[in-house]
């Protein structure tokens, strides 16, 4: 079973078409991933489809990097 | 057993396309790069001045019912899905009623959601059908969303276009239309609307399209996947099965990400948005006339078709051409 980190760092490089090894946990998904908006909507629905959860429009808002996906997913699946 | 089937198509597009850049060139704070990137956008219709969503219902009637080898006085019900009506009253289905020198007085009404409409007034129309209450109805799809939008708002003005499309759906022995589900959920509201009336010899509120276009973007990929789902559920099939998917024609990423919710290759998938822009009402029964007319739909085809909007509302029919 992959890790958190290994997960997530799978679902930008799809959602995003960049390759796995370009991806840096501190990579800002608009200003380092080449990611519009509605790319980083479609990258939040897929967190949400993969860990099983909903994320809220407000927290949403504050995931833009690979390192908070990360870290959101890690503080709501422990709950 | 009585079944409803689709006995012929039809649909209009006022004028000239008018792309992105001619957009620019009358002054939208845009540019082709944006508006393809986001939407796959190139170019829509708009109505001149004066032409109302009647007389787009009007000529795309005319073809649906010529398609169905009928004659206007042989439909008992009329419906018209719109969000841009000629009148406050009566409905755009009564002048349209006149407009085709219908006398038969059969029913005619509109029916208001949004970009759903269409899916609506023909899930409406079915129903109608089987009961054994009508056997010939005329389901129209007519809009101007040209005359809601704010021109100074980049982020909403280049989405929408004008245009109409109709289908004569008949009564038969043989599917037909074979499941259908609608939906809706008011608490949305706010994220896609047009928050003004005619109140006093005024408007009142705000008269022109406003959008969340994040969370209609978000809404419309989870509801569009679901909803195509259990319409084949309800048939007993799976997406594997269907020939064709047509979705709404909001934006091709909406409709990219549903496909791809579905399993489905977009080569099933029938799109227009790219030459229409977002034709709201109208966009379902325009992309089924073309892909009829230009012989990728063929008799017996299972088809999909699936419409999500401002209420919100959304819903799905799955038929056999």
């Amino acid at each position: 079973m992959e890790n958190i980190e290994q997960r997530v760092r799978k679902i930008v490089a799809e959602q995003l078409g960049v390759n796995e090894s370009e991806i840096k946990n501190e990579s800002s998904f608009v200003d380092d991933l080449g990611a519009d908006s509605l790319d980083t909507v479609e990258l939040v629905m897929a967190l949400e489809e993969e860990f099983e959860c909903e994320i809220p429009d407000e927290e949403a808002e504050k995931i833009t990097t690979v390192q908070q996906a990360i870290d959101y997913v890690n503080a709501h699946l422990k709950q | 057993m009585i079944y409803a089937r689709i006995a012929g198509t039809g649909s209009y597009l006022p004028g000239d396309p008018v792309s992105n850049d001619d957009l620019v060139a009358r002054g939208v704070d845009t540019s082709d790069e944006w508006i393809v990137g986001r939407t796959g956008i190139r170019s829509r219709h708009l109505a001149p001045a004066g032409v109302n969503a009647s007389d787009l219902a009007q000529v795309a009637a005319e073809r649906a019912i010529e398609a169905a080898g009928c004659m206007a006085d042989d439909i008992d019900l009329l419906i018209v899905a719109t969000s841009t009506p000629d009148y406050v009253f009566p409905s755009t289905a009564a002048l349209l009623q006149a407009k085709l020198g219908m006398r038969s007085g059969g029913a005619a009404f509109d029916v208001q959601a949004v970009c759903s409409g269409f899916v609506y007034a023909l899930s409406i129309a079915e129903k109608f059908i089987r009961s054994g209450s009508h056997k010939r109805a005329l389901v129209v799809g007519a809009e101007v969303f040209s005359r809601i939008l704010d021109w100074s708002d980049r982020g909403t003005c280049v989405l929408f276009g004008d245009g109409a499309g109709a289908v004569v759906l008949e009564a038969s022995p043989a599917p037909g239309i074979r499941a259908s589900a609608l939906h809706a959920d008011g608490s949305h509201h706010a994220i896609l609307c047009v928050p003004g009336n005619v109140a006093g010899g005024v408007v009142t509120g705000d008269p022109f399209l406003r959008m969340d276009g994040q969370a209609v973007f978000k809404f419309a990929v989870k509801v569009l996947g679901d909803v195509a789902l259990e319409v084949l559920e309800q048939a007993g099939a799976v997406p594997a099965q269907i020939d064709w998917l047509i979705p709404h024609q909001a934006n091709i990423r909406i409709i990219q990400a549903t496909a791809k919710r579905l399993g489905l290759s977009m080569e099933r998938v029938i799109t227009t948005v790219d030459v229409h822009g977002n034709t709201s009402a109208a966009s379902v029964p325009l992309a089924l006339d073309l892909a009829v007319r230009d012989g990728r739909i063929r008799p017996g085809h299972r088809i999909v078709l699936e419409g999500v909007g401002g209420g919100f509302t959304w819903g799905a029919v799955l038929l056999d051409f």
